[in-house]
């Protein structure tokens, strides 16, 4: 048999599941992938694992009671699920939130931002084959972040700070020094794994031209966050529609050209450094003042309905609220980051090898927890 | 800032273009008929001056008389965004026309709406469940559940 026709030796498609239990899914999700020899036909996505039903729990606690349960969304980023609910709920009541604790949201938002990137970039680098050194320089770095957390709200994970009208406590007076620290040191971090990784031979192989998904499919397939920016769309809510106090800062938008695996990793890394920047302003200008306006714990706010979306460090995270001027949201929807970036996976991993898959896949960055809520 | 269009007068622009699509409007939102969501849609994505391109969400409300459609349009051109609902009487088998062929990020978050309210998207092709298994029995967002 001549090569050519080797070449063209049609084998049987067999069904092969990744997950849901797999190194690589991060968390508990399944691919029914088709395959064909080694090269993916089509696969399905299967969620559902993760589903608790917490947009129907909602319906039943108070609007201040469901803050903890936004920390079990997007677990890698909880200060930004709590300040997304809160932005609506405030939307919803017409509430002024005072200026310090914008301030400090903003601050607690990009610490959150550059967190999630450690552990987003982490375990891309993990999937694409650099085992575990990447992933822990990253949780070296991330662990700076969870002190600090730590010591505004003495949790590591579930952070429930935000409060509906400000943030639950102000910064203890230890918390600033400690911030400037990070922020005098981050920066180098961030250089080293530039310095290790930007140029690899093996990384550049393995992400460059990989997985492209063209500007019109991610706007099409609503993909937003870093993966939207990654394949040339300047989205980014915190210049597009402004919340918070974030119109007082000066950052930039990184974008990817290409939007393969190494722009959305490129756009990661480079969102690290605005952040930092967006921090060190934040720092400054932080005024004195109350951390909270005078909210009353159980709220009732008159019917109607309010969606307030911001910049997650995933993308796009929403929470449409209905209220019936009762003390618990009527219906409380949350728009899923993290699902909406999965919709494009299908066209993006198709033709490509099973290792492509596992680095298509790690470089959308997903967190099961948001997905199936 | 992203501009949020006042439903009047995007209702107005639709009025002469499909009369009798709209079944209310306000300030925040336009209420369009279930039988001329997909028209109404498809003009709201193809006019220059309008160009939705970007679905952000769909979500599905139940006040028991009726279960209305939620869809948040938002262009990126224009930096401005729009409500736009579509209600459907019934519970036994309430159902819209899907707009997956006009935004593919409709595609899970339908299948989500028809596991959870029970909706039916018409057209959508791949409608079944996506967090429940095969077999559950009625849709846990609905209100009169448990």
């Amino acid at each position: 048999m001549t090569t050519t026709e080797m070449m063209t030796l049609k084998t049987e498609p067999f069904v092969l599941n990744f997950g849901p239990v797999h190194p690589s899914t991060h968390g508990v999700y399944r691919m029914r992938a088709t395959l064909d020899g080694e090269v993916i036909l089509d696969i399905e996505p299967v969620v559902g694992y993760l589903h608790r039903g917490i947009e129907k729990l909602a319906e039943e606690r108070t609007y201040s009671g469901f803050i903890p349960l936004t920390d079990r969304l997007d677990y890698i980023s909880p200060m930004s699920n709590n300040l997304g609910y809160c932005l609506a709920v405030e939307k919803l009541a017409e509430i002024k939130v005072p200026e310090r604790a914008e301030y400090l949201r903003v601050i607690m938002a990009e610490l959150q931002r550059l967190a999630n990137h450690c552990i987003a970039v982490g375990s891309f680098l993990n999937d694409t084959g650099a085992y575990y050194t990447p992933f822990m320089y990253a949780f070296r770095e991330r662990e700076k972040i969870i002190d600090l957390f730590d010591m505004v709200c003495g949790q590591r994970l579930t952070y429930n700070y935000m409060r509906i009208g400000g943030v639950g406590q102000d910064i203890p007076d230890e918390f600033l020094p400690a911030l400037k620290k990070l922020v005098e040191q981050m920066p180098r971090w961030v250089d080293e794994y530039d310095l290790l990784l930007m140029q690899n031979e093996i990384l550049l192989a393995r992400t460059k031209g990989v997985g492209v998904l063209p500007r019109e499919t991610a706007i099409n397939c609503g993909i937003s966050g870093p993966v939207a920016r990654g394949s040339g769309v300047n989205w980014d809510l915190r210049k597009a529609d402004p919340y918070s106090v974030y119109d007082r800062f000066e950052f930039d938008i990184p974008q990817g050209e290409t939007g393969d695996c190494y722009d959305r990793y490129r756009v990661r890394i480079e969102e690290m450094r605005q952040s930092l920047r967006i921090i060190k302003q934040a720092m400054n200008d932080i005024p004195a003042g109350p951390v909270r306006a005078d909210v009353p714990h159980l709220i009732r706010p008159p019917k109607g309905e309010a969606y307030a979306h911001l910049e997650a460090p995933k993308g796009e995270l929403g929470y449409y609220l209905v209220s019936d001027n009762s003390i618990a949201p009527y219906r409380c929807h949350i728009r899923p980051t993290s699902l909406i970036n999965l919709t494009a996976l299908r066209e993006m991993v198709k033709g490509w090898k099973v290792a492509d898959l596992i680095a298509i896949f790690g470089s959308i960055d997903i967190t099961m927890g948001e997905v199936d809520r | 800032m992203t501009v949020a269009l006042s439903g009047k007068d995007i209702a107005s622009q639709l009025e002469e273009k499909f009369p009798d699509s709209i079944e209310e409007t306000s300030r925040d939102c336009l209420v369009v008929k279930s039988d001329s969501l997909l028209a109404v849609a498809g003009y709201l994505k193809d006019t220059e001056s309008l160009a939705f391109d970007y679905l952000n969400y769909i979500t599905a409300v139940d006040y028991y008389s009726y279960f209305e459609v939620v869809y948040q349009l938002t262009s990126l051109k224009h930096n401005h965004s729009v409500i736009i609902k579509s209600r459907c009487y019934g519970r036994e088998n309430p159902a819209v026309p899907s707009v997956i062929g006009l935004w593919q990020s409709a595609d899970f978050q339908e299948r989500e709406i028809y596991d959870l309210m029970g909706i039916k998207f018409e057209g959508h092709p791949n409608l079944k469940r996506l967090f429940l298994w095969e077999g559950f029995q009625g849709h846990p967002l609905r209100k009169d559940y448990l």
